[in-house]
């Protein structure tokens, strides 16, 4: 990666929760057109990595910057900073009491102030790419899990953020439904998406990245540019000790 | 039963009726605005306040309603402080119904899941239009419910009102027992009134149950 593109920095993240570290010394940067996926065991911190970088938990130390400017929960400017970051949730998350099209409009017209007509033009456009601009008038209850987790990642991206950060957003799918939402993260990926992705599936991950992170115990154990390489043989022991759980041969 | 009777009184339980109905909803009106006004104050958790907040509720939810009123009425004009019986059952009424808006809402809101928030956080939008846009729709249709059985529960409160001299249904049915003896076109009349008050009330409410449901959530 060239210089001078870079998008997010994490400089020494420190996190703590009633006394346990969660996150410890996390450095990172991530340039425009990355596609970063996390890897690592329940619990290694990785989930937390993420909402930390929305600034959904406080930190303890360290900092994280987005285009320079840095990402402070208690700062004036957080829910402008929130607004450049998209993020999709593991259980989707999509509001109850509105269709799916106020869903993908809401923060636009509301947030970005902008024109209804606008947001609701672009928002077909972008629900269509994703096979559900015919389902625009629909109530969330009436779709299924994985046309869920499609429409929350269409509201995130209908916001236009810098950088979009991916919660194991198929964790909570049922097996049929997981290749439809991935599908959509791979185009986005090949459209250049600068992306910060946690998962549980390795042939996705291996498919998708740029970039590998293995997480345990709240730290970079690993990390590889070749993802190839990384899932046929690890560098580091842990890192091989997991790969092994996903393996049945 | 005496049809004359009962057609010779009526008018006087009109009367109560309408006497009722006005201090009734005044009541509930005040015990939304204190309930709101609680709520808001907790949200916000603002220092001390909220404790007073807490300290109100508690003694409002512990306390009946019979000696809040006997308090109002009798007690604090002994500090100095009187009042005409009817802002006394106003306030009384609104003073009770406030503590128990306030955990109405409050079960509302702790009904939808903290990621709600968060999602619209995400989304760059501030914690007021959060507020607004995605948790208090979804929240008052959760409360609805609660809020219509408080509404109930106030105005059939209402009928200790006669302790401070107020000529409620309930002071009129005892007054003419008193006078005339004629107890059972006396007990007649005032559930009929009763029923006349609450019964468009429920109606109305599980109407608005329903139509909130299906504008809200599609169902």
């Amino acid at each position: 990666m060239e210089h001078g593109n870079e998008v997010l920095r994490i400089e020494h993240l420190h996190k703590e929760f009633e006394g346990n570290v969660i996150i410890n010394d996390i450095s990172l940067t991530v340039h425009k057109g990355e596609v970063i996926v996390v890897i690592g065991p329940s619990g290694c911190g990785k989930s937390t990595l993420l909402r930390c970088i929305n600034a959904l938990e406080d930190i303890q130390g360290g900092q994280i910057l987005l285009d320079g400017v840095p990402v402070d929960r208690t700062a004036k400017n957080i829910s402008r900073m929130r607004e450049k970051i998209g993020m999709v949730f593991q259980s989707y998350d999509l509001f109850p009491h509105k269709t799916i099209l106020q869903n993908v409009t809401l923060a636009p017209i509301k947030v970005q102030k902008r024109k209804k007509e606008d947001a609701e033009k672009e928002a077909v456009e972008l629900l269509d790419r994703v096979g559900l601009a015919d389902r625009k008038d629909d109530y969330p209850r009436q779709l299924s899990g994985g046309q869920k987790q499609r429409v929350a990642i269409v509201r995130a991206l209908c916001m236009h953020p810098d950088i979009l950060l991916l919660d194991e957003i198929t964790a909570a799918l049922d097996p049929e439904m997981v290749h439809e939402v991935l599908e959509v993260v791979l185009s986005l990926a090949r459209s250049g998406s600068t992306m910060l992705i946690v998962t549980h599936e390795m042939a996705f991950a291996r498919a998708v990245a740029n970039r590998i992170l293995f997480l345990d115990d709240g730290r970079i154990v690993e990390e590889s540019a070749d993802p190839k390489k990384f899932f046929a043989c690890p560098e580091t022991e842990r890192a091989g000790a997991f790969l092994k759980t996903f393996d049945y041969e | 039963m005496e049809k004359e009777v009962i057609l010779q009184y009526l008018p006087l339980y009109r009367e109560a009726l309408l006497l009722t109905l006005r201090i009734g909803w005044q009541g509930v009106l005040l015990a939304l605005v204190f309930g709101v006004a609680c709520t808001w104050i907790r949200q916000l958790k603002i220092p001390v306040l909220k404790s007073l907040v807490t300290v109100y509720i508690e003694l409002f939810r512990n306390t009946p309603l019979l000696v809040q009123l006997f308090f109002l009425y009798f007690a604090l004009p002994k500090a100095g402080i009187r009042m005409t019986p009817e802002l006394c059952g106003s306030l009384g009424l609104g003073l009770l119904g406030g503590a128990y808006m306030a955990e109405t809402f409050r079960s509302g809101l702790e009904s939808i899941a903290p990621i709600q928030e968060e999602s619209a956080l995400s989304l760059g939008m501030t914690s007021m239009q959060a507020l607004r846009y995605v948790i208090l729709p979804q929240a008052a249709t959760y409360s609805i419910s609660g809020i219509v059985a408080n509404v109930i529960f106030l105005l059939k409160e209402t009928s200790v009102f006669s302790v401070i001299s107020l000529m409620d249904l309930m002071f009129t049915a005892k007054d003419l027992i008193g006078m005339y003896a004629k107890t059972l076109e006396c007990l007649t009349l005032l559930v009929v009134f009763y029923l006349i008050m609450l019964l468009p009330v429920s109606v109305f409410g599980s109407w608005l149950e329903r139509r909130m449901r299906r504008a809200e959530f599609g169902a």
